[in-house]
């Protein structure tokens, strides 16, 4: 067989023998993927408005459209806590808004099974548009007309930015499927 | 496209695993929704927390800044390439603008000690609490606030003002151990007392979300600011020393003006925290006036 097809026992992901998946990096890489996101508020950059996407919360979006059933329900609210710790809004504002999103992203996967990249895209942007909005409410300034026009260019920056993310993400689940264990 | 995920169908156990997901996850989304109240009504509950992490992470933080020496900020680098002629001639205007400027400010200054020297005041430069870096900022939040590589074991303590050599940056919010969080001039919520450089034109400088300052004028009538005037701190509520600049107006609006930070925390790498100004006074107006004496 090896001679005939030198990868007949190959996959994209390695040998297919003695070797399998590692549940580390099967089940490690989105959570820590995500958890970097949270972390981009210690990048040096010193911004004095807001103009970086929601990292975290886009890196979760693109796992959860690559891979609908690898995160549970529930795992807004750790990922959220640990995004409130670092992203500047008041405590919870994260949780309340990741656990949302995931419990929507359910219903809307029930409801529509059978999606193409465009309407994934599109649920995201929207999902994007709402978190940015919500958080912006939930901040605890005074809102007013102002607020429209510093959100406006991260939006659309988030929306641009998505297709990108759920390429580096489709590029970190290779990672994550790589057969690195040993049996026997 | 994805493919459908869990169809539970007619299995029981699938089912009522489904239905233990939604309400795991509803309940965490309420849990949310509590904290975010109890932290809305008193922003300091979860200060630990936010700074032990903080303090875990200050030292890749830290890492990070010390390569943003040169860059001013990333979409700053990248948009210098393209308008780097027009800025060119632009700075080259601005510097014959500023040579007048010092020149004019070398005269103030010897004004100013000869006014000092009548009224016998001490001049000394600025008391440094210590240097520190901004090792990032919340930059994807509607809030401005930055994280300072110094904490309490520096001696830095909550109120502190924080300038640069531009000028004033903002002031310490919360203190970790190794690291703090500033809440920078240009959050909402920040308002720090300015009076006109040149005359006693006072009025509030208070952020706006998307970089600038909003100056409101206390005396209302009619509106004094032209373009180009530099507001300073007034040293009015004793948090920051008078004299350090903040910004320089770039509209006018019916109460006051739109002015730009002159100390831009993207250009911004080692920051100076300084004591607060009147300590003393800060106490006592934050003391209840009519103490009880059986307290003590």
């Amino acid at each position: 067989m090896e001679r005939l097809n030198p990868q007949s026992r190959r996959d994209a992901y390695g040998s297919k023998i003695n070797r399998d998946h590692s549940p580390v990096l099967v089940y490690g890489v989105p959570w820590l993927s995500i958890l970097l996101g949270s972390m981009t508020p210690l990048l040096p950059i010193i911004a004095p408005a807001p103009v970086v996407p929601p990292f975290a919360l886009m890196i979760m979006l693109a796992w959860r459209v690559l891979r609908p059933g690898l995160l549970p329900l529930w795992a807004g609210f750790p990922l959220g806590l640990f995004d409130d710790l670092f992203s500047g809004q008041p405590f919870g504002s994260a949780i309340l808004l990741f656990s949302l999103t995931l419990i929507a992203l359910e219903l809307i996967d029930l409801r529509f099974p059978w999606r193409v990249f465009w309407q994934d895209w599109l649920t995201s942007a929207l999902i994007i548009a709402i978190y940015l909005v919500a958080a912006a409410l939930l901040s605890g300034t005074p809102v007013g007309l102002l607020h429209a026009s510093v959100i406006l260019p991260q939006l659309l920056l988030s929306i641009a930015l998505f297709p990108i993310f759920t390429r580096m993400v489709a590029l970190l689940d290779r990672l994550r499927l790589l057969r690195v264990r040993r049996l026997g | 496209m994805a493919p459908p995920a869990h169809r539970s169908g007619s299995n029981k156990r699938a089912q009522l695993g489904l239905f233990a997901g939604y309400v795991i996850a509803g309940t965490g989304a309420l849990i949310g929704a509590a904290l975010l109240m109890i932290s809305l009504w008193r922003p300091e509950t979860f200060q630990g927390l936010r700074s032990m992490a903080s303090d875990l992470t200050a030292p890749a933080g830290q890492a990070g800044a010390a390569g943003r020496v040169e860059s001013r900020s990333i979409f700053e680098a990248i948009a210098g390439y393209y308008d780097a002629g027009s800025r060119n001639a632009e700075l080259e205007r601005e510097i014959a603008v500023a040579r007048v400027r010092l020149a004019e400010a070398e005269a103030l200054e010897q004004e100013n000690e000869r006014l000092k020297a009548v009224l016998e005041l001490a001049s000394g430069d600025a008391e440094t609490v210590t240097t520190a870096r901004l090792i990032g900022s919340t930059s994807s939040s509607t809030r401005r606030f930055a994280y300072l590589s110094a904490g309490s074991a520096e001696g830095v303590k909550v109120g502190m003002p924080v300038t640069s050599p531009m000028g004033l940056v903002g002031r310490v919010l919360e203190t970790g151990a190794s690291s703090s969080r500033v809440l920078l001039l240009t959050d909402q919520e920040s308002m720090v007392p300015v009076r006109r450089a040149s005359d006693d034109v006072i009025a509030f400088a208070e952020g706006r979300a998307d970089g600038s300052l909003r100056l409101r004028l206390i005396n209302l009538g009619i509106n004094p600011l032209e373009e180009g005037d530099v507001f300073v701190t007034s040293g009015a509520g004793g948090l920051f020393r008078p004299g350090i600049a903040v910004a320089v107006v770039t509209e006018i609006t019916e109460d006051g003006g739109i002015a730009q930070l002159l100390s831009n925390p993207a250009a911004t790498d080692i920051v100076i925290v300084e004591p607060i100004w009147q300590e003393r006074v800060l106490q006592a107006m934050q003391e209840p006036v009519l103490a009880d004496p059986s307290a003590d």
